[in-house]
Parts: C-alpha cells; sequence; structure tokens
C-alpha cells in the first residue's frame, strides 16, 4: 500500500514539473505579448497576405519534400526488391546494387550537371550551364536585401524542384536494368547509365519538360497563330510518360536485343528466386508513385488529388486485369501478374495522371494490364531476352499511356490550353502531339542506345563471361553471397 | 533388419510420423529431395513464360526395422501418406546388414 502510494506521488510531482516545464515558457512567452498589447498595432493586409503566402509555401513544399521521399522509395526498396526478387539467387545482389549505386551515381550527376542540361534555359533542343553545379538552386546571400535568399522554381523553392526531378533522373535507367539482368557487367552498366543518363535522358527531359521540341504549349495550341518550337503541338506528359517509361522501355529493348539472351535461355531453369520480395516491392512501388504522379503537380491542390486518385485506380485495375486475363486464359491467376499488373496500370497512368478523370482511369489501367500481359508473353515467340519485361511492361505500358492520353485527356482536370479541349473524347486533338512525341521517344532511344552500347561495349565490354553468368554475378562481381545461410 | 526409405508430399509427412509413433516406430530421418516419377513434373508460368519443373520437391523419410514389423510398418506408411492423386511418392524396402549405436556399441535390433 506504502510503495503504492509512493509511486502515485512520484507520478504525480512527475506530471507537475512536466505542466510547468510546458506551461513556464509559454507564459514567459505570452506575458510580454499583454505588456506589449497596448503598443501592438493591428496587423496589416500585407502581413496578413505574407503569413498566407508563407502558409501555402509550406503546404506545397511539405507536399513535394514528401513526394521526393515516396519516389525515391520506388528505387531502392521498391525496384529492388522487385527485380531481386524476379532474378536467379546467385544474381540476387547485383540487381539490388544496380538499384543501390545508381541512386548515388545519377544523384551526383544531378547536381553537378543534370539539372542544368535538363531544365536550364530556353533552347528547343537541350538545356544550357544556368544551374551548374547547384547555382541558381541552392540558397545564397542578397546583398541587397541583406539576408539568405531561395530561388523558386513556380510555388516551391528549386532545390524541392531539382530534388523530386532528380528521383526521376535516378529510376529511369534502374528501371533499364530489368532487360540486361544477369549478364552485363557491372562497370558496363556503370557507363552505359552516365551517358545514357546525360545523353537521352536529359535532352529527352529538356525536350518534354523544360520548354523543348516536344513540350506542349497551350497558348499555342489554344490559337494555331501563335508560333511554337513544339512538334505538332508537343506533348501531354504530365509525370514521365515519354521522358521516363517509354525512354527507358524502349531502350531496355534494345539493350536486351545486343546483349543477346542469357545462358542456357531456354532450357535451364530461370525462375524468380524470391516472389515474396517481388510482391513486397510492387507494393512499395504502387506506394511511391503516389509521389511519383501527385507529386507531378509541383504544388498541392486539387489536380494533386485528382492525379492521386487516378493514379490509384489505375493500378487497381490493372492488378485486377492481368489477374483476370491469367484466370480466364490459364486458369490461375498469379501473385506476379497481380504485381505486374498494378505496375502495368501505373505506368499507363503516368503521363495522364493530370489530365484524366478517375473512370478513364480505371479504363486506362485495365487495358495496360491486359495489353502488358500479352506483350511479355511474346518475347519468347520473338526470341530476345528481356530479362524482368522492362519492355513488356515500361516500353508497351508507356506507350499505351501516351496515346490513351490523347484520347481521353480532358480540360475538367487541367486547362492548360485556355479552355480548349484536348483528347479525341472531348473533341480535342492533343493526339497528334502524342503520336508524334511517342515517334520521336521510339527514335531516338532506338539511336541513341544502339550507339551508346557500342561505345561501351568497345571501352569495358557489355557482358561478363561464360563462367561468371554461370555462378552467378554476385560472387564473381561482387564478391558476395545474398544467401549465406540457405 | 530392414530399411524403408518413403518419398512422400510434404504436408503428409505429420501424418506418416503420426502414424508410424503409434505403431511404436521409435525413431525415423527426413531429408527434403527433389526428384521426378513417371509423371515428370509439372509446369509453372511467369508471365506467360512456361517453365518445365522436372524435380518435384518431396521429403524422404527412412526407417530402420526388427524384420518382423516390414510389413506393419509399410501399410502404416502407404495408408497414411495415399491421397490418391499422381505424385503420392514410392516406398522402397532394403536389407540392412547391421546397425550401431554410437553410445553403447549395441548392434542389430538392440540398437534400434
Amino acid at each position: 500500500m506504502m510503495a503504492w502510494w509512493t509511486h502515485r506521488r512520484c507520478l504525480f510531482s512527475f506530471l507537475l514539473l512536466a505542466f510547468a516545464a510546458i506551461a513556464v515558457p509559454a507564459f514567459a512567452q505570452d506575458a510580454p505579448a499583454a505588456d506589449e498589447g497596448s503598443t501592438l498595432e493591428s496587423p496589416t493586409l500585407e502581413s496578413l497576405a505574407a503569413g498566407v503566402d508563407e502558409a501555402k509555401l509550406a503546404g506545397h513544399n511539405a507536399w513535394m519534400l514528401t513526394s521526393c521521399a515516396l519516389v525515391l522509395f520506388m528505387t531502392a526498396p521498391g525496384l529492388a526488391m522487385f527485380y531481386g526478387g524476379l532474378v536467379r539467387k546467385k544474381n540476387v545482389l547485383s540487381v539490388m546494387m544496380q538499384c543501390l549505386f545508381l541512386m548515388g551515381l545519377m544523384t551526383v550527376l544531378w547536381s553537378l550537371y543534370g539539372y542544368s542540361l535538363a531544365f536550364g534555359g530556353d533552347n528547343p533542343y537541350i538545356g544550357n550551364g544556368d544551374y551548374l553545379f547547384m547555382n541558381d538552386v541552392q540558397q545564397f546571400w542578397n546583398e541587397e536585401t541583406n539576408s539568405p535568399e531561395t530561388p523558386m522554381e513556380g510555388v516551391i523553392p528549386r532545390l524541392t524542384h531539382m530534388l523530386f526531378q532528380g528521383m526521376f533522373f535516378i529510376i529511369t535507367p534502374a528501371l533499364i536494368c530489368g532487360a540486361f539482368a544477369e549478364r552485363m557487367k557491372f562497370s558496363a552498366m556503370v557507363l552505359f547509365s552516365v551517358l545514357w543518363g546525360t545523353l537521352v535522358y536529359c535532352p529527352l527531359c529538356h525536350w518534354v519538360w523544360g520548354g523543348g521540341i516536344l513540350a506542349f504549349d497551350g497558348k499555342a495550341y489554344a490559337n494555331p497563330d501563335i508560333a511554337t518550337a513544339s512538334w505538332a503541338g508537343g506533348a501531354l506528359d504530365f509525370a514521365g510518360g515519354t521522358v521516363v517509361h517509354i525512354s527507358s522501355g524502349i531502350s531496355a529493348l534494345v539493350c536486351a536485343i545486343m546483349l543477346g539472351r542469357r545462358s542456357g535461355w531456354g532450357h535451364d531453369d530461370m525462375r524468380p528466386h524470391n516472389l515474396t520480395y517481388t510482391a513486397l516491392g510492387a507494393a512499395m512501388l504502387w506506394v511511391g508513385w503516389f509521389g511519383f504522379n501527385a507529386g507531378s503537380e509541383l504544388a498541392s491542390d486539387g489536380l494533386t488529388s485528382s492525379a492521386f486518385a487516378v493514379t490509384h485506380f489505375s493500378a487497381a485495375a490493372g492488378a485486377v486485369a492481368w489477374s483476370l486475363y491469367e484466370w480466364l486464359t490459364r486458369g490461375k491467376p498469379s501473385v506476379l501478374g497481380a504485381a505486374s499488373g498494378a505496375v502495368a496500370g501505373l505506368v499507363c497512368i503516368t503521363p495522364a495522371a493530370g489530365f484524366v478523370q478517375p473512370m478513364p482511369a480505371l479504363a486506362m489501367g485495365a487495358v495496360a494490364g491486359v495489353v502488358c500481359a500479352i506483350a511479355c508473353g511474346m518475347k519468347s515467340k520473338f526470341g530476345y531476352d528481356d530479362a524482368l519485361d522492362a519492355f513488356g511492361v515500361h516500353g508497351v505500358g508507356g506507350t499505351l499511356g501516351a496515346i490513351l492520353t490523347g484520347v481521353f485527356a480532358t480540360r475538367a482536370c487541367w486547362d492548360i490550353a485556355d479552355g480548349a479541349k484536348l483528347g479525341l473524347i472531348e473533341g480535342g486533338s492533343v493526339l497528334k502531339g502524342q503520336i508524334v512525341a511517342t515517334l520521336v521517344t521510339w527514335v531516338f532511344s532506338v539511336v541513341m542506345t544502339v550507339v551508346l552500347l557500342l561505345i561501351v561495349k568497345a571501352i569495358t565490354g557489355l557482358r561478363v563471361d561464360e563462367e561468371t553468368e554461370r555462378r552467378g554475378l554476385d560472387i564473381k562481381e561482387h564478391e558476395e553471397e545474398g544467401y549465406l545461410l540457405l | 533388419m530392414k530399411k524403408i526409405e518413403a518419398i512422400v508430399r510434404h504436408y503428409k509427412l505429420e501424418d506418416v510420423k503420426n502414424a508410424l509413433s503409434e505403431q511404436g516406430v521409435s525413431g525415423m530421418t527426413i531429408t527434403e529431395v527433389r526428384g521426378f516419377g513417371r509423371q515428370k513434373g509439372h509446369t509453372e508460368m511467369y508471365r506467360g513464360t512456361e517453365y518445365a519443373v522436372d524435380f518435384v520437391p518431396k521429403v524422404k523419410v527412412e526407417v530402420v526395422i526388427d524384420d518382423d514389423r516390414l510389413q506393419m510398418v509399410v501399410d502404416t506408411i502407404l495408408k497414411a501418406a495415399q491421397t490418391g492423386q499422381i505424385g503420392d511418392g514410392k516406398v522402397f524396402v532394403s536389407e540392412l546388414t547391421e546397425t550401431i549405436r554410437i553410445r553403447t556399441g549395441e548392434t542389430g535390433g538392440e540398437a534400434l
């Protein structure tokens, strides 16, 4: 009884002290305010407006920084686990290493020159040196105001914009790794990623998002008399249909063909070694994709909610459609099918996320689920070894998404062209620009990837030797094993 | 003495173990094994690509018994492991020349 009372007394004293600790500073803050009450001026309209602006900036920036983290989460653990489970046990570390290493490598390139090359200047073909080494991106000291200043990009700090776009620069070459998994030299992968990021991603990103030749110019679209640098009006690409998925998917196909099939393809057991990883990785991609697509509004507003909703709906429809397709054609819905279907739905909605309504998003996800399932089944017929279906899911899904954006886009979501109708269904004509941009991206990706692979082949060689491939890339390329206890 | 090696389905192992214990079998060894019989494995489909799985995973149960208990033990295993479907497994019986308990040095039936 005594012990209980002592315990209660201690607890009471502790709570009293805690309350005092919280309350005293609060009173201390309140006190001067009360004293100054007589001298305090009423808030002016300017100070109120500044407060509102600060609150808006905080809201937008908080969501965008969250989106940055979500998109990075997609590469590792998301993609690393998704791909890691799909390869054989002896290569699990090699694909995880590719994802992890690219998070470092591409970030370094992005900070030095990538962001500048992608988003600097008004040249329609390539960026300039405005943002080299984070110049005019990082905070700087303003001599006139005698205070630190943060460069802005729209409603968010340019630093946030740079970070967000940098996450795309990381994941795009990582997606390609799925095509040449289990056979490409690590050194070749590194060199290829440096060249591809610099000479394919950055220009393409500039063309579409940096005001270049594939950028959609709303004013020119609404009024054809206005001259524009865009080809065929440019492309609606909200979060990376052309920039991320078509470019990586098509490059992946070229890699798969030029590297050749894995040793033992067609007769060795090449089943995924851990579909548990793959299912969890796909779920992580689904979560991260909210940052990818809803973050691409570059603010937190009504369109962000719309992009979030359509992203979720398309993924859901994709998972259901791929599963149903398998159920009908081979009698059983597979876990890999459901996981792949979700990713296919996410890929397809990516370019359209800011332009379509929720019901068309369901349709887009469903179509992507079935079409990508069929496309993945075609590789054995055509005889190329796209090991983890980077082309089947991203190339095909991205192309489908870009085209369907031209069909379903509506000004009700984003009035990007001063009230002019957008998609085919509401009577607009953006489809033409979508098709042209898709073709340009296909051709550019194919030609550049062929050239870059030839360069890499001459410098480092592309494939590991036969023995390395047989023993696994983990032990021969990294001198490590994924599963020491199994 | 006889050694019985029974190749059974994974999910039948518990049934086999319990049935043998009830019959007084005092020990057994089990091993994870892979192989195929007349049905030649099965196929699995991954994103439209079909894989023939030749070596199907099974469990091998090894039991050593006195000659006079052979039929009873074999019948027990057959009853416990049977589903009637393809892939139920096999039972192999072989002659065993000697058994020695390491701790005591006992031999033959004493060592079981």
